[in-house]
This record gives C-alpha cells, structure tokens and sequence, in this order.
C-alpha cells in the first residue's frame, strides 16, 4: 500500500501559490487570507503524519516510500521517489510550523507586491520540503536548487537597504557549492553503473555501492560535497553570505532561512556525507579538520555576536556559533552526537526563527534595528519582554528549554570521542549567554530612555499566535525530550554503524562485484530493502 | 508561418524512409537531419512570430524579409542534411548570405549597417578559408563526398602537414560560424547590430545549423583525425568560456550581454564534444556527449528565443529598448513577460526545473563519464558567472523602479512566440523524458550499419 501523504504535504503549498495567482492583486487582504489559510493548511496536513510516523518509529528503513526509482525520467535514471525516516521526519514537522509561522508574521510586514510575495514564499515551502522528502538524487538536487530562487526573490524584492547585493552574494555561495555537488553525484551515479550495471539516482541504492569507492577517489567526492552543505550550513570560513542575507531579508526571509535552509547543509551531512563515504569522515586528518572548523565557528561566531550593534546581524552571528555545535555532533561520529546534532537543528529552528520574529516585531514598530536605539523596552510591552526572556533563555541553552538538551547531548558525544573538542565548545555556550543577556539588557531593562520608544504597543493576538506553538514546542523538548530521542535513534544508529563497519575496513572493498545487466525490475525491489 | 508548419508536417509525413540518399548521394536524410530539421523550423517559426509586429515599429515591413529567413533555413537544412562538401558549402553560403542581409535590414539604422558589414567581411573570409579547406580535401582524397574522405583520411597519416592544415582552416571556417573565441569577434557587433528578431534567430538557428555541420564534417567525416583535433577543442572551448564570460560581466546593453552568452553556452557545447572526441564512437561516454549536445541545441532555441522576445518587445516607437536601463522596473510594466523573462534566465543559468539545467547536467554527465573532471569543475565555475550576469537582468527587471510607468503593449504575435517559449522551457525542464527519447531516436541513426560503414 502507497500512502500518498507526502506528496499531499508537499504540493499543499504549490496548490497554494497557484490559487493565489488567481487571486486580483489589489485585493491585499483576500491574498493574504488565502496565503494563510493554505499556509496553516500546509501544517495541519502534516499533522496526521505524526501519530502514524511514531507507530512505526522503531521500523527499519525509509518510511511512507512513494513512487519507484527510476519512474520521472527512467532514461537518465531519475525518479519521483519519496521517503522519511526520524531525520528528515522532524525537520519536515519544522519546516510545515515555520513556515505557517512565518507567513502568518508577515501579514502587516509586507505592504508593496503582497500577491507575488506570497507566491514566492509558497514555493520556497514546497522546495524546502521536497529536499527533506527525495529518495532520488536528481529529485534532490532540482529541488536543491529551484528552492534558491524564490529565497533570493524575497531578499531582492522585499528585503533591506543593501538588498540587491545580499542577494545576489547569496544566490551565487549557494550555487558554487551546489553545482561541484552535482559533480560529486553524477560521479557516483556512474560508479553504481560500473558496479551494478545500472543507472539510477535513488539514494538507499547509492548507499550499497558508494561506500566501495577507493578512499583516493573519495575523499574528492567527500570535498566536492563538503563545500555544498558547508556553505549552506554555513560553516566558518564559508560564512560570510549569511550575515548579509540575514540582514536585509525581510523578517519571515530570515525565519525560515534560519529556521530551514540552513538546516540543509546539517542534513545533508547526515544524510549524504556520512553514509556515502564513511572512510572519508572517520579519517582522523579529515575529522580533525572538520571539527576544527565546528570549533572555530563557535567561537568565532559567538565573539563576533557579542560585538555587533544591529540586533539582526547578531542573532545572525549566533547562528554560526550554534551550528557549530551541529556539525561538531555529527561529525564526532558517535550515536550522541548525531542525535544530539539533529536535535539542535530543531531547537536552532525553533529558537533561533522565534528569535528573528522578535527583532521583525520590534523593526517593524520602530524601523531601526540599532541595539543602541532601545533601552527599557520591557516597561512598555511587558508580554513581548517576557516571550523574549523565554526564548532568549532556550537559545542560550538553559536546563529545562529545547537548547540545553541539543547542546548536552552534543558534548556529551563530544567528550566521549575526546574531551578536548568537548573542552574546547563549552565556551561557547557561556559566550552565547554573554551575548544574549547582555543584548537584553540592553534592550529590555532600564528605563525608557528614548522618547519614541514610549508609545511602542504590545504584541497583537495574531503576533501571539506566532509565538505559541514555538515555546510549546521549546518546553516540550526541553521537559520531555525522550519521544525525540526514540524517533531519532534507528536513523542515527544505522548511520553510525555503517561508519563504523567501514572505517575499520581500511582498504576499502574495491568494485569486485561483476557488472550484471540488471533486469529493471530489480531496482524497485532493491529500493524497498534500503536498510 | 503557415509555410514553416507546412513543412514541419511535410517531414512528419516523409520520416518512414529513414536516412535515405538523395541528390546523387549529396544528401542523407537521416535522423540527425530530421532532428535538427525541426530545429530549424521551431526557431524561425518562433523568429517570425516575433518579427511582425517588430518590423511594423521598425517601418522595414517588407515581405522580403520572410523570403530570406526562409531561404536561409532552406541553407541550414542542406548543411544538416548534406554529406558532400559540395551541398554543405553551398548550403553554408546560402545561409549566410541570407542572414548577412537579414542583419542590414534595417536600413535606416547605422548600427544595423555596420554590423552587416563586419558580419559579411569576417564571414566572407572565413568561408574562404573554410572553401581552401574544403579543396585540400578533395585533393587529399580525391572526393567531395564525406564518406569517401572519412575512408581516404583514415589511411592517411594523421600527423601529415596537409592534413594538418587542411584540418586547421576547416576548423577555423566551423568555428567561426559557432562563433567560439577566438574567432567570435563578429558575433556581439552583429547580435547588437541585428534587428532583435534576427538576433534571436541568429542565435539558435543560425547556431545550430553551425553545429550541424561541424558534427557532419568533423564527426561524421574526419572521425579519424580526433587525437589532432580534440586538444584544439578542449583549447578553444576554455578559451571561449573565458573569454565570454568575462566579457559578459560588463556589458550594459541586453543584446550585446547575451550575445556573449551565446559564445558562453558554444563554451559548454564545445566540452560535450571534448568527451565525445575523447571516446570510443558509439561508446557510452560519445552517445552521452553527442546528446548533451544535441539536447543543449533544443533547449537553447526555446530559452534563447524566449528570452529575445522579450527585448523585441521591448522596442517601441521611441524606444530603442535594448539597453541593461530599459529593462529596469519591466515588472510593474508587464508583469507576465517579466515573470516569463525571469523563466529563461534562470534557464539560461541552467538552474533546475528549467529547461537549461538539463542541457548542462548532459554536458557535466559526458565529462564526468569521459574523465574529464578538470574541465567539468572549469564548466561549473563558469556557470556561476553566467549565473551572475543573468541576475544582473533580473535584477532590473525586478527589483528597480521603473523609467517609465506606463504599460507595455505587447503584440498578438509577440506573446505566442513568448508563450511557446515559455512552455517549451517548463516541459522539457519538468517532463523530459519525451524529448530525450527523441534525441535518442535522432541518434538511433550513428548506431544503424549504414552509417557505421560510412564512417569506416
């Protein structure tokens, strides 16, 4: 039996972006009633995929599979072919809650071109989506790539001052690394050809063969790979399109370029970097300089966060710093760290996508993001001070809020590989709650000392909802993490056991497998046993 | 219009007898002909659908004008479907001689005279050195038709001054007519010169009649010679993707910037045939190159196109519409096109699901199949910069204000060429399953005996 609901998460927006360009443009509100209600539409469909996700948590494999390898474009050997486990499962659940969140945020942020701005974000929703669905190489990458042009529209379009650079500086980071990664995947779809004697772009398929790749040719691919994700992570030194995107894109840009693409580059470390070349990432050279980088960029990012005088730029630093802390769990190679990793990456979503919510209300208000321009902000909109405080206190990792289980189970994965990596990134944690509660009380403390900002009102009701299901989900994780950790632990174990199964391997299975002409019919019963 | 569909369906009807002879053996319809018949005639359709309303603002409406867009397809199709070097030359002079006309059309316009004046001096003596060439050939062989110059080549020593030279100058006439670096000079003053229709149609049709007839000759008939030419390829095709790119980034004007990329995309045509011309014929590695090719021609004539006619129409009564400042604002003025226009840069730039990214993922296939992995990361390098001067478009057209508020009429004509466009580049991006299986098809032909013991 084929359950269609991925596609039906999927497309839910596409059908969204359609309907809206029929929409009459000067029409503003009924374009953003209709972008909301296909937005929340979007999250709510995605809801039922939670109870039947968790019967089937401890299940092997690739869940809720659709399409066969092979069925888009069988020439080339691309398919239609969708599949979750526990990884791309959660992100999936953050992606359908950010973006409700952040197109319901912009309801009164968005005043010129309403009707395109919609259209675009709707798209951005299904590209995001369907990189954390596709089974298929060729699938992931269209999306990979298609999902860039919508983002690089909002910033253009809507976005700061600076916006025409900050967006072209994204677009072409991002791509440099995509298309080397095209590179690397069309290589490994001609080594499945030279072992299998078949072509295809499925992903469980490329699991069996590309582990066999000599550790000569591997450690290329590895690095062809690596720059992709690490620029979208974006790991130090491939940083520095962020801060620029981040500031000019316009608020619900940044959330869900925090909260989701960023999120990518993790995912595709996870997904791709660490099964296809397990020898690679359990070299130690090639650890060692993976996790410097980690290092580097957490304390890199949390000093320049506590230097910046724009709010945005140094909620954009912090991201650095806390994806640091992921690619240092995934890349200590061991069942913690990588749950831990992943974890993060949803506590960073939540948190770090609240957190720009937070500066948007206040620009919005006051259209200056100048730190220096607030002070005793917390007199006049006691609600939004406290909803601040709640978030703030999640993002810098305190006990008992999303962020501290992340971070704990990261360095708890860290230590057990060697404590010094361990050593090395708890300043960070420290910096983060230098940063954060300084930048509070800044902002929020005190009393009133500009004039304009006396009259600033409150949250509204819909600003409210924005909000709610981030600190349910934030304490959720934070009180009762263990539901996460179950979902999390047969992908993550898997993954660490085939790096563990390879990495003692070290001269690698060369392709002795003799070249079969395999009848087609074999790859759809093939993808099934993707374990 | 009604002739070009006329004779798209007169082929349809004359397809069962594949790959026949005529003309004293001069002319093999074959599939490779057939495929780029339709080429042909899906460009100058869309050219003439973009051309009416255009000539009408030009005031050159004159029905010679259809006359030799047509009678230059008539050129294109002897250079596709000819294997003497005879009819191929007469059809290359036919076709040139057509658009060097085509492109002094527009009388009044200094611009338009002076680039149908370089256009016709520069090719005038390429085809010259392409004609000497062509007469060592015969001399070495002692016949005009491909297949016997193919067998007398292979028993000749490839490295033989005469054959030497006589490959160089017929290298030097094909690649002046793709217009790769450094033999490109011509291109960008005649692009920018041209009326915009033309251009547009210069740059597939024209285009892929070129590369027709370089396949023919240097595939089909000088096969033997590929360890002399391939270095000279790989050469020239770095050199036209520098040179191109680079030059692309400054340019202002919207004709003359994608008049640079079209000598950027010969660039990655070119490194197709590099990992044709280093395989085995018939080998994975050749089919996977000849189809990058013959795929990245297709996709190119839609996108291409599509993306000419916006800028044609662009040009009004009082505005000559094809600098980098005209485009700006193009979305409060016509939001469609500007949108479609968005469509065929991003296609140009080859990101997916646009049809170009297709065209580019075959050409990165047949590299990385052939080993060529060094010029595969040059060919995506590049492709960043194109991506960069297509953004430089978009980006006006989207993101400035507007120099003028009022709408912009777009003709009749003019939104069907755009509308064709359009859709062709969506499909073949979203579903092309359909259009591989052609070229498949169009290549069906390189495997059958019949020329297989032609290129022996």
């Amino acid at each position: 039996m084929q359950s269609h609901i991925l596609s039906i998460i999927l497309f839910t927006p596409l059908v969204g972006a359609f309907v809206l360009l029929f929409v009459p443009k000067e029409n503003k509100d009924a374009i953003r009633w209709t972008a909301n209600i296909f937005a929340l539409a979007g999250f709510l469909i995605s809801l039922p995929l939670v109870p039947m996700f968790w019967a089937q948590r401890f299940l092997p494999g690739f869940k809720f599979l659709e399409g066969t390898p092979n069925n888009w474009i069988p020439s080339i050997g691309a398919g239609y072919n969708l599949g979750i486990d526990g990884i791309s499962f959660l992100l999936i659940m953050l992606t359908t809650v950010l973006g409700w969140i952040s197109i319901l945020s912009s309801w009164t942020a968005i005043e010129i071109r309403v009707k395109e701005y919609y259209v675009w974000f709707l798209l951005l929703q299904t590209g995001m989506l369907g990189v954390f669905m596709a089974l298929d190489f060729f699938l992931f990458f269209v999306f990979w790539e298609a999902m860039l042009v919508p983002m690089y529209l909002l910033i253009g379009i809507w976005g700061g001052p600076r916006k025409l650079y900050a967006a072209i500086k994204f677009f072409l980071y991002t791509l440099l690394g995509s298309v080397l990664m095209l590179l690397g995947i069309l290589f490994l779809y001609f080594h499945h050809h030279t072992v299998t004697g078949f072509f295809t772009f499925s992903i469980p398929e490329l699991y069996k063969t590309a582990p066999m790749i000599p550790f000569q040719t591997a450690i290329w691919l590895f690095v062809a790979f690596f720059i992709g994700f690490a620029i979208k992570v974006p790991m130090f030194p491939f940083h520095t399109w962020l801060p620029d995107a981040h500031v000019e894109a316009p608020t619900a840009g940044s959330v869900i370029l925090a909260g989701v693409l960023l999120k990518m580059g993790t995912y595709g470390f996870v997904r791709f970097s660490l099964p296809f070349f397990p020898a690679v990432v359990s070299h130690p050279k090639v650890q060692g300089w993976v996790i410097f980088l980690s290092l580097v960029g957490i304390i890199y990012g949390a000093l320049v966060s506590l230097m910046q005088k724009d709010m945005k730029k140094l909620v954009a630093y912090s991201s650095v710093s806390h994806l640091g802390f992921c690619t240092l769990g995934i890349f200590v190679l061991n069942s913690a760290g990588v749950t831990g990793s992943v974890l993060q990456q949803i506590n960073h979503g939540i948190s770090t996508g609240a957190l720009f919510l937070i500066v948007g209300i206040l620009y919005e208000r006051r259209h200056t993001r100048e730190i220096a321009e607030y002070g005793g902000i917390s007199n006049v909109m006691p609600l939004y001070a406290t909803i601040t405080m709640i978030m703030f206190l999640s993002s810098m990792g305190l006990p008992l809020l999303n962020g501290f289980v992340g971070e704990f189970t990261i360095l708890q994965g860290a230590f057990t590989a060697n404590w010094r990596w361990a050593a090395w990134a708890a300043p960070g944690v420290v910096l983060a709650a230098a940063y954060l509660l300084w930048l509070y009380q800044r902002v929020f403390f005190g009393t009133v000392t500009n004039p304009k900002n006396e009259k600033l009102h409150d949250l509204t009701p819909r600003e409210i909802l924005t909000f709610v299901p981030l600190i349910i989900m934030a304490l959720w994780i934070g009180l009762y993490p263990k539901p996460f950790f179950q979902i999390l632990e047969q992908p993550v174990n898997q993954i660490v056991q085939t790096i563990h199964n390879n990495s003692n391997a070290n001269a690698p299975v060369s392709a002795q497998v003799a070249p079969a002409p395999a009848p087609p019919a074999t790859v759809a019963v093939a993808a099934k046993a993707s374990n | 219009m009604l002739f070009a569909a006329l004779c798209t369906w007169q082929i349809q009807s004359t397809l069962p007898p594949r790959g026949s002879l005529g003309f004293y053996n001069s002319l093999l319809v074959d599939r490779f002909a057939i495929y780029f018949w339709y080429l042909f005639l899906g460009g100058a359709a869309i050219s003439i659908l973009m051309s009416a309303h255009y000539l009408d603002v030009e005031d050159e409406d004159h029905g010679e004008y259809y006359a030799l867009l047509l009678l230059s397809v008539v050129g294109m199709m002897c250079m596709a479907a000819g294997i003497d070097i005879v009819l191929l030359f007469i059809g290359l002079e036919l076709m040139a001689i057509s658009t060097y006309v085509l492109v002094g059309f527009l009388r009044r316009d200094r611009r338009s005279n002076e680039a149908a004046l370089k256009y016709l001096l520069l090719g005038a003596f390429s085809s010259g050195i392409f004609a000497y060439g062509l007469s060592l050939w015969y001399g070495l062989s002692g016949g005009t038709n491909l297949a016997v110059i193919a067998r007398a080549v292979s028993a000749l020593n490839p490295h033989n001054p005469v054959v030497v030279i006589a490959l160089l100058t017929t290298m030097v006439g094909l690649l002046f007519k793709i217009a790769a670096v450094p033999f490109h000079q011509w291109a960008p003053d005649a692009y920018e010169g041209a009326p915009t229709s033309i251009t547009g149609f210069m740059s597939v049709a024209v285009k892929a009649a070129a590369w027709a007839l370089l396949l023919r000759i240097l595939v089909f008939g000088l096969w033997p010679l590929r360890s002399v030419y391939t270095p000279v390829i790989v050469i020239v095709s770095i050199a036209t993707m520098t040179g191109a790119n680079f030059a692309a980034l400054t340019q202002t004007n919207t004709k003359r910037l994608l008049a640079y990329s079209s000598i950027a995309h010969v660039g990655y045509m070119l490194l197709a045939f590099v990992a044709m011309g280093t395989s085995a014929l018939g080998s994975p590695g050749f089919l996977d190159g000849f189809k990058g090719i013959l795929i990245y021609l297709l996709v190119y004539t839609f996108m291409n196109l599509g993306a000419f006619a916006v800028i044609t129409s662009l040009r009004q009564r009082n505005v000559i519409g094809d600098e980098l400042d005209d485009m700006a604002g193009l979305y409060q003025r016509a939001p469609l096109e500007a949108a479609l226009m968005l469509l065929f840069l991003l296609s140009l730039a080859g990101i997916p699901p646009a049809a170009g990214f297709l065209g580019k993922y075959y050409i990165f296939l047949s590299l990385i199949e052939s080993g060529h992995y060094a010029l595969a990361s040059l060919g995506v390098l590049y492709s960043l910069f194109g991506l960069y001067y297509y953004l430089k478009i978009a980006n006006s057209m989207l993101m400035r204000a507007p120099m003028e508020t009022e709408r912009l009429p777009v003709s009749l004509g003019m939104r069907c060429a755009v509308g064709v466009a359009a859709l062709a580049t969506i499909v073949i991006g979203v579903y092309p399953e359909p259009f591989i299986r052609g070229v498949n098809w169009s290549l069906g032909i390189a495997q059958s005996p019949h020329v297989a013991a032609m290129i022996k």
